[in-house]
């Protein structure tokens, strides 16, 4: 006799509800804003959740700028000892940044009697390097100043201040250092993907690629310039088009955008089908890239480990450090203006970043995939003998 | 064409849906019927305005002609008809000859007195596009959010609105979509190149019938499905494959608005994983 276990005609429809279920179970709920790129009908719009959005505008406020300053003629220079950056600002002004700064940067239960100043200075002699964050903070100063006054290209026109990336922690919430990766499993296998990160925004693709991109000055692209690609095999092939796939990922998910928000998938590298915003994210990288070459990686001698990675590298920024999973940092909020000592946007007096003539098509620069950068290496001192600071 | 000596005891009259004796006729070998007429109509006039729309058009160029939905900002209103109109008339024709051809098949099964597998099954392929330019746009508020007509064009949209979730490939009903496709597509292979095998014997012998079928696949992988049920399984593979297809662009913005791959975090964030 013929036996059966469940009746196909009735477990057919379960295991549909029950696939249905699963497919439904992780998504969101109707309708969500969308916005249109493009031209019409070629699907170059962008969605937003307003149940995402609400929670991430909540979490975007800059807080209410210091009380003005009262003009004084006098500068903190003049006052103050040891003063290396902010020498020529007005007393009163400089009071008012550090009391800016102590408020975006010291966590409240790290102060000391009600007051911050203790976790840079020492209280005895307020002007002595003695503790590492205040030289940390004095480069930090450096960098947004440069971030400003040099990089308007991708930061105006709100600018950036400390709070951009801090939001009230010593250490931003988002930094990264170099991933260790795991012991290679097999002959030839790099253990360098396939591993749940949020970093590629949770595909398998390589989990590291700020290093391979924004440490060295390795190649974005994924189409070699000619057609079958057999005379320059190692600049672009198809396991470095993950690596750039992984880095254009991250990024999307660093601005919480989709790759169209930058380029028109029917050509990722033309320039001329890509949206503007792809080259206020040309000039991001280079931006990151010198920042962390010039004013984060110096620091590394005086940093303790707990600033540091598995392989003893600083915590280093990039785009989620300021971006925050929102497509403008702080939803655009012009906090700059407040604290135009750290500016000014685009100073004719600052040396600028790399030239927009730069702009070429990625397929046709050098690969320097091995971490010898093509262009002379930017350092806080370089950058300082450039008159820029 | 000649009509063979048995096809006119097929040719009966009845079974309409609509319209009664009216249109209850043949032209050659094809059935007419209402739904042919309101095909046809929708049909010429879809592809006349698609005529049209090309000559308002920069080009000739047949890869490049596009017939483009309108601006987001129309929502779900009418458009004027350079800027999307069009778009949304011939989607209206499309539908109306699309849902014509299915009833016409209606009437014909009911002719025939047989099942209506067939136009149940083309009902998918309609469903599949409606999702794609009725039911997607209707959930996100916009017409413009369907697809362009054209051959060039629509890959664009398919391409852009794949990248704007980061990865396509990690959507779970495309996943399924093509699991579907790939498997459809095997159990046709394999039914079609055995089907030919049993009827090309060699020289002299003669064609081999369902026995010989099963045998084959009982011993090349222990089971055979039968001639009858190799059917049924390849409807259900072929209407799965656009089903999961349409529910996975339903899904990609109405239900979900960031990466595909990032869905998948339900998994590690189960409460079992701690």
């Amino acid at each position: 006799m013929r036996t059966t276990f469940f009746s196909t005609h009735k477990a057919l429809p379960l295991a549909a509800v029950g696939l249905a279920l699963v497919v439904a179970g992780g998504c969101e709920r109707p309708p969500p804003q969308s916005t249109q790129l493009g031209y019409r009908g070629v699907g170059q719009n962008a969605f937003v959740n307003p149940r995402i959005l609400a929670a991430q505008v909540a979490a975007n406020v800059a807080p209410t700028p210091q009380p003005a300053a009262v003009p004084v003629a006098v500068t903190a220079g003049s006052v103050y000892k040891n003063l290396q950056v902010l020498g020529d600002v007005p007393i009163t002004e400089f009071t008012r940044l550090m009391l800016a700064i102590t408020e975006w940067v010291v966590p409240k239960d790290q102060w000391v009697d009600g007051q911050g100043c203790v976790y840079c200075h020492d209280i005895a002699v307020m002007e002595a390097d003695t503790k590492y964050q205040k030289v940390v903070s004095r480069s930090m100063l450096q960098m947004t100043q440069r971030a400003n006054r040099s990089w308007g290209a991708h930061v105006a026109p709100s600018g950036v201040t400390c709070y951009t990336c801090h939001r009230g922690n010593a250490i931003p919430q988002y930094v990264w250092t170099t991933n260790p990766g795991e012991k290679p499993r097999a002959s030839g296998y790099v253990g360098l993907q396939n591993r749940l990160s949020p970093i590629p925004a949770f595909s398998s693709l390589p989990y590291d690629p700020l290093t391979t991109y924004f440490d060295k000055e390795t190649v974005i692209a994924i189409t070699p310039t000619n057609a079958v690609a057999p005379v320059e095999p190692k600049t672009v092939n198809t396991m470095k088009g993950e690596g750039t796939y992984a880095l254009m990922m991250y990024i999307s998910k660093s601005l919480g955008v989709g790759c169209n928000h930058c380029h028109n998938s029917r050509q990722f590298a033309d320039w001329a089908q890509s949206s503007p915003q792809r080259v206020k994210a040309w000039y991001a990288i280079r931006m990151v890239r010198e920042a962390n070459k010039a004013f984060i990686m110096p620091l590394s001698p005086i940093l303790p480990a707990s600033r540091k990675g598995p392989l003893g590298d600083p915590m280093r920024i990039s785009c989620v450090t300021c971006h925050q999973g929102v497509n403008k940092p702080l939803l655009a909020a012009p906090m700059l203006k407040d604290y135009p000592e750290l500016g000014p946007l685009n100073d004719p007096a600052a040396a600028p970043g790399p030239a927009p003539e730069a702009v070429a098509p990625a397929a046709d620069q050098a690969d320097v995939v091995d971490g010898v950068a093509t262009e002379a290496r930017v350092t806080a001192q370089s950058v300082t003998a450039a008159g820029v600071m | 064409m000649a009509m063979l000596s048995f096809e006119r005891k097929y040719r009966v009259r009845g079974g309409t849906l609509i319209g009664g004796d009216l249109f209850d006729f043949w032209a050659g070998p094809i059935y007419v019927g209402f739904f042919g007429v309101t095909g046809i109509f929708c049909a010429v006039l879809g592809t006349l305005l698609i005529v049209w729309g090309a000559a308002m058009g920069p080009t000739w160029n047949l890869w490049q002609i596009s017939i483009a939905p309108p601006d987001l900002s129309y929502g779900l209103g009418m458009a004027p008809m350079a800027e999307g109109g069009l778009w949304q008339i011939i989607t209206m024709c499309a539908i109306g000859a699309f849902g014509s051809w299915a009833l016409r098949e209606v009437e014909i099964c009911r002719k025939l007195g047989i099942g209506y597998h067939v136009p149940v099954a083309f009902s998918v392929a309609i469903f599949a596009y409606l999702s794609l330019v009725v039911i997607r746009p209707f959930l996100l508020g916009a017409w413009g959010h369907g697809f362009p007509y054209g051959i060039l064009s629509h890959l664009d949209w398919v391409s852009n609105t794949g990248y704007q979730f980061l990865h396509f490939h990690y959507n779970p009903a495309h996943m399924l979509a093509i699991a579907f496709f790939f498997t459809n597509a095997l159990a046709l292979s394999m039914h079609g190149s055995l089907i030919l095998s049993v009827v090309n014997p060699p020289k002299g012998e003669e064609v081999k019938t369902s026995e010989h079928e099963n045998t084959f696949f009982r011993d090349d992988v222990g089971y055979s499905i039968g001639a009858l049920a190799i059917h049924r399984l390849g409807l259900f593979l072929a209407l799965s494959a656009a089903f999961w297809s349409a529910v996975c662009i339903i899904i990609s913005g109405p239900f979900w608005t960031r990466g595909w791959p990032e869905w998948w975090t339900w998994w590690p964030n189960l409460p079992i994983f701690g």
